[in-house]
């Protein structure tokens, strides 16, 4: 949490008046006791009504004077909370994006969908409250004592008392409860992880009958959440009785007090009155303040939950320009680029022995991968299940890090570039086909922002979505819906297609992405692709012989190791594996 | 506006049917309340009193005093009990109605028709059992708490208040009914802004939906900077929106908080002109002044509560809508459970459509016979899964009728008839456990060497055995932690465990590289020895051997033959064969 009050920077003003003004108007409160005390002993013991009519006017200016200063109060924490809200957002946002793949692997794209959406809500529904309440509380009750001190020193010790025993048993609940909810967020998201298993696999579990199972794990899940559920509400019920009990017998302590002290003549009648009066806006006080701490409970663990995405550092570090993490030593590294980018080297790519073994992992997944690719060439690359064929073209783009050898485009380290720089150069289609809500032009214009129609029609054709494109009622301009749930899986990678083509980039990878195509479309589209010039090298990942024997290179891979590297021809002479997947497909 | 209320009162009605179970605890709740209520306002009176005997300098009745606060002692202790008991009892019976709503929830999706599951976002039912009930929760609760005491101490402090004097409490009820009045203008003012400030979260919530689920994609085409851009746009309009909304609906507070004030200085004005006159005591004002505040505070939040039970009423309606989903076809009652399965499917004038006015199968027939290969073939959304969803009655027929043995599959039990295949579905799906517990689901009490003999003959053993504890590696919801083509593997291995008569393969080898599609073909291969068996896939060199083809094309199947009769139609099979071998 204290991480995150940066993002209150900007709202130093409104942080401070917020408070500020919600104690104005406690402090006027506070005085309401007091001019009571004056009726009670001037007014009506002395039976003087223009009196009590001049103090019931005072009485209502001070609810006046309060009202101006919390309407001004909440104004300043909404702008405050919502400010800070905005801010907190938009950096988690930044931030998540900056994460490379590595981090988005570990953490899961459902969690930072929660994280940024309903625990940022909690938080600044909480910020708000604690900018709004949770000083006037702690503000009126000490107030409350400080003004029975002025009452009479001796009776306010009852308040000197009873406050530190207050906070003991209202903090000392939270703190016990605290943990307590975090064990129910968690119950719950088990309950929300069954419901969605099951939905999610319904015919799998209708066909092998598993109803009557799942419906007991999930009985037993609930079961457990409501247990959860009720012994923390049973401790949270103690804090009201236990405060009240508390108060209650400060006010017997206090009457009784009160009644000495008058007996003495130290105080008079009216001033018992106030001072019985200041506890009860102790306890009103403490009603208010236990609802809040269960708001300001769940804020705290949702912002701990943001809170532990920041902390998650990005991986990797990007030089050049376009970098967007490696503030401090932009220059010493552009330095060492500009160095760098005058050596032209024949090869657009070059693994040399090249390891990748991914986070956590035990073994590696790449091992000793070493090719050189001329510019305009076709790379192939084939191999079984698990075999490291996308991991290899992963590494292309840099979305992980080798952790031994070095991967060099354009005869340049790839950790020398800048991110941007490495990634116009390529054009990726990734094994599932993502469309993004809003045009089929929009979708386009991924890749190239600027792109004409021609470009765009270019790239179409190029992928075989021509055809289906033209014939949408409105063509370029037809919607997508979410996911392109209005498209069907071949259409949609025919467009993951053209985004990449529209991009005309110097690399271009298809990674098992044509798939969902059938033979004869996937036939053309090889063609096309194999048409689109000499300045663009293409690496196709496939399954199928078919899809690749006209490379100029093929890479076999099996276990994470290159078991063979050459022509269709070359291979289908020397390569054991390869004439096995070769003639399986045949 | 009559129909909303009715409808709401139909929901509580079905709101009360559930609590009826937990009726002790309301009943307990209820009298806690009151006597929560009754003491609390006791209190005030007895506080009075014994002010009234704190005169002045030497005129204190110390002995009066002692009784008086030896009897407040004894109501503080009740009433903290009688508070706790209430809180205790309220989230007993809230906390218990939630969980009988979603077992009864989740129940009805185990039974529900798949046209249902099919036919909705799973977002939006897992929203309702989760979200929806968790609101619901809060609202009863809420309901339970303050509405109960609420009502009871205005009535309460009203009788209090008129026993002591009536001229004071009219000064109260005449100026209360004032915040109620503001808080309901503020709310009926802010209902615009809330509507456009979740509307505008929503937007939000579907950008970082779109933009953080598909991060990958957007870091491929250095798209950051323009999402952020855009993420940015909507950042900032909803800052607007719920400024506003948070603000001006903040407003209620300090508003009822001023009236409340004014009541309060009506009372001191009025109730020191009465006591001056000699009306009322010393002790009595103060007594009526702490009642002055604790009859406005219900009205504000009673206020509050009545949004809340709303919301929640409205939250319950749509769990209640889930629960009261009509279920699937219940079983046949003479429904057999075959126990002996030949391997027999007959398809006799079947006709099915999705909706009824797009026709999708119509007057199908297709005799198989033991032991026999059927493969389904057509380009993508062709509608291949159809005959599989016929095939395990996931959908009825609307037409026609699907026997297995002789037996129409509608008057079989839906465990026998699913029993008797093996499914292997393109979406693989596996619950989050250990990899034993997912291959074992066709089969509880397979031993370990069984498991492991299937385990190795779909080729899944190798990797399995490389997992950190291999067998009992745990694996997260929807297998998250495997590549597809190893989660393929174990759905073939699950079904490898139970061997069932029939088979139906759903692109079961999609993501699997050829070479061991070809170990597990050979697998299959004495799998379906005997078995009869239904192949949707692309390849068309894993379906020629195939002793029927079924050609399928929008949704109709448009062929029927083997691999050589469908190539001398010259039809659309061939065309699909040929352009495999197009360059």
């Amino acid at each position: 949490m204290k991480k995150l009050l940066v993002f209150l920077k900007d709202y130093k003003k409104e942080t401070v008046l917020a408070p500020l003004f919600k104690m104005l108007e406690a402090g006027f409160e506070l005085f309401v006791p007091l001019v009571m005390a004056a009726v009670i002993d001037r007014g009506i013991a002395q039976a003087d009504i223009p009196y009590v009519l001049k103090m019931g006017g005072v009485l209502i200016l001070l609810g006046l004077i309060g009202l101006a200063c919390s309407i001004t109060a909440q104004y300043f924490a909404a702008k405050a909370a919502v400010g800070f809200s905005t801010k907190m957002k938009h950096a988690l946002f930044e931030h998540i994006q900056e994460l490379s793949f590595s981090e988005m692997d570990t953490l899961g794209t459902s969690t930072m969908i929660t994280r940024m959406t309903s625990d940022a809500n909690q938080v600044q529904n909480g910020v708000n409250m604690v900018l709004r309440l949770f000083l006037r509380s702690p503000f009126i009750v000490f107030g409350a004592m400080i003004m029975a001190f002025t009452i009479d020193a001796k009776a306010a010790l009852v308040f000197a008392v009873t406050i530190p025993l207050l906070s003991v048993v209202v903090f000392g609940i939270m703190m016990i409860t605290m943990p307590l909810y975090k064990k129910v967020q968690a119950g719950l998201d088990k309950v929300l992880g069954k419901t969605r298993e099951n939905l999610t696999g319904v015919r799998v579990i209708r066909a092998f009958h598993k109803e009557e199972q799942e419906t007991a794990e999930f009985e037993q899940s609930n079961s457990a959440l409501t247990h959860m559920q009720l012994f923390v509400g049973k401790i949270s019920a103690l804090t009201n009785p236990v405060t009240y009990i508390i108060v209650n017998v400060a006010t017997i302590v206090l009457i009784y007090t009160g009644a000495v002290r008058v007996d003495i003549g130290y105080i008079t009648q009216g001033e018992v009155v106030a001072l019985v009066n200041y506890m009860s806006q102790i306890l009103i006080e403490l009603v208010k303040l236990a609802n809040l701490i269960i708001t300001i409970t769940k804020a705290l663990a949702c912002a701990n939950r943001i809170q532990s995405v920041f902390d998650l550092q990005s991986s990797m570090e990007w030089a050049g320009p376009g970098s967007r993490n490696a503030e401090g030593h932009t220059d010493e590294r552009k330095a060492d680029y500009e160095g760098m980018s005058g050596s032209t080297s024949p090869y657009v790519v070059e693994f040399d022995h090249v390891g990748l073994t991914y986070r956590g992992a035990g073994a590696e997944s790449l091992t000793d991968i070493d090719f050189k690719v001329k510019k305009g060439q076709t790379v192939g690359i084939i191999g079984g299940t698990g075999s490291g064929k996308s991991s290899l073209v992963h590494l292309i783009p840099r979305f992980y890090d080798v952790t031994r050898g070095t991967v060099r485009i354009d005869g340049k380290d790839v950790k020398n570039y800048g991110m941007e720089e490495l990634r116009d150069k390529i054009g990726m289609v990734m094994q599932k086909a993502v469309l993004f809500q809003g045009t089929i032009r929009e979708n386009l214009c991924w890749g190239k922002p600027e792109a004409t129609v021609d470009e765009m029609n270019r790239a179409l054709e190029i992928s075989q979505a021509k055809e289906f494109v033209d014939a949408k009622p409105r063509g370029l301009d037809e919607p997508i819906a979410q996911g392109g749930k209005n498209l069907s899986g071949g259409q949609r990678q025919r467009l993951t297609i053209a985004r990449a083509v529209v991009k005309q980039p110097e690399i271009l990878i298809l990674d098992d992405s044509a798939s969902a195509l059938d033979y004869a479309t996937d036939a053309r589209l090889r063609k096309a692709i194999r048409g689109m010039g000499e300045k663009t090298t293409v690496f196709i990942v496939s399954q199928r012989t078919s899809s690749i024997q006209y490379a100029d290179q093929i890479i076999v891979l099996e276990d994470g190791h290159i078991a063979g590297l050459g022509t269709h021809e070359e291979l289908l002479r020397s390569c054991e594996v390869y004439k096995e997947i070769h003639y399986s497909q045949s | 506006m009559k129909q909303t209320g009715a409808k709401q009162a139909e929901t509580l009605k079905k709101v009360l049917h559930y609590i009826r179970k937990y009726w002790i605890y309301l009943v307990l709740s209820i009298v806690a309340a009151a006597v929560t209520v009754a003491f609390t306002l006791y209190l005030p009176i007895l506080t009075g009193n014994a002010i009234d005997l704190i005169l002045a300098k030497g005129l204190v009745d110390f002995p009066g005093i002692f009784a008086i606060l030896q009897k407040m002692a004894v109501v503080i202790l009740i009433t903290a009990f009688a508070q706790w008991l209430m809180n205790v009892c309220n989230n007993k019976m809230a906390y218990r109605i939630v969980q009988d709503i979603r077992n009864e929830a989740f129940h009805k999706i185990e039974i529900l028709p798949l046209k249902y599951i099919d036919g909705h976002s799973y977002g939006e039912i897992v929203s309702r059992v989760i979200a929806d009930v968790d609101q619901f929760a809060d609202g009863l609760l809420m309901g339970f708490t303050q509405f109960f005491t609420g009502v009871i101490t205005i009535l309460g402090t009203l009788g209090f208040m008129l026993s002591i004097n009536v001229g004071i409490t009219g000064v109260v009820v005449l100026i209360t009914p004032l915040s109620f009045l503001v808080a309901a203008f503020i709310a009926k003012k802010t209902f615009t802004m809330f509507k456009l400030q979740s509307e505008t979260r929503g937007e939000q919530t579907a950008f970082i939906d779109e933009m953080v689920g598909n991060q990958k994609i957007v870091q491929a085409f250095s798209h950051e900077d323009e999402s952020l851009e855009k993420f940015d746009e909507i950042n900032d309009r909803l800052q607007n929106a719920s400024l506003k909304a948070i603000f001006f609906s903040s407003i209620t507070n300090p508003s009822t908080r001023f009236v409340n004030n004014l009541v309060y200085a009506g009372v001191a004005i009025s109730g020191a002109v009465f006591a001056i006159r000699g009306g009322i005591s010393v002790g009595e004002l103060s007594c009526f002044l702490s009642y002055a505040n604790q009859y406005t505070k219900p009205f504000n939040e009673i206020s509050g509560v009545v949004t809340e039970l709303q919301n929640a009423l409205a939250c319950a309606a749509r769990i209640f809508e889930l629960i009261e989903e009509k279920p699937q076809i219940p079983e046949a009652e003479n429904a057999v459970a075959l126990k002996q399965v030949d391997g027999t499917v007959t398809l006799q004038d079947v006709s099915f459509s999705y909706v009824p006015d797009k026709k999708l199968i119509q007057h199908f027939n297709l005799a198989v016979k033991p032991g026999q290969r059927i493969a389904i073939v057509g380009p993508t959304g062709c509608g291949k899964t159809t005959v599989i969803n016929l095939l395990m009655r996931f959908y009825d027929v609307d037409a026609g009728a699907i026997c297995v043995s002789g037996h129409d599959i509608r008057n079989m039990t839906r465990q026998s008839l699913r029993e008797s295949y093996g499914m292997v579905l393109q979406e693989t799906w596996l619950k989050a456990g250990t990899i034993r517990e997912n291959l074992i689901m066709g089969k509880p009490d397979a031993t370990d060497e069984e498991m492991i003999a299937a385990a190795k003959a779909s080729h899944a053993h190798s990797f399995i055995k490389r997992l950190p504890n291999a067998y009992d590696t745990v694996i997260t919801e929807d297998g998250g932690n495997l590549s597809q083509g190893q989660k393929q593997l174990l759905c073939i291995a699950r079904v490898m465990l139970c061997l069932p008569p029939m088979l139906i393969l759903d692109e079961a080898t999609s993501s699997i590289d050829t070479r061991t599609e070809i170990k597990i073909q050979k697998a299959f291969a004495t799998m379906m020895k005997g078995r009869t068996s239904f192949i949707v896939a692309h390849r068309l060199s894993t379906i020629r051997e195939a002793d029927v083809i079924l050609v399928m094309k929008d949704g109709n199947i448009i062929e029927q033959g083997n691999h050589e009769t469908l190539l001398a139609m010259k039809g659309f099979y061939a065309d699909l064969y040929q352009s495999q071998f197009a360059r």
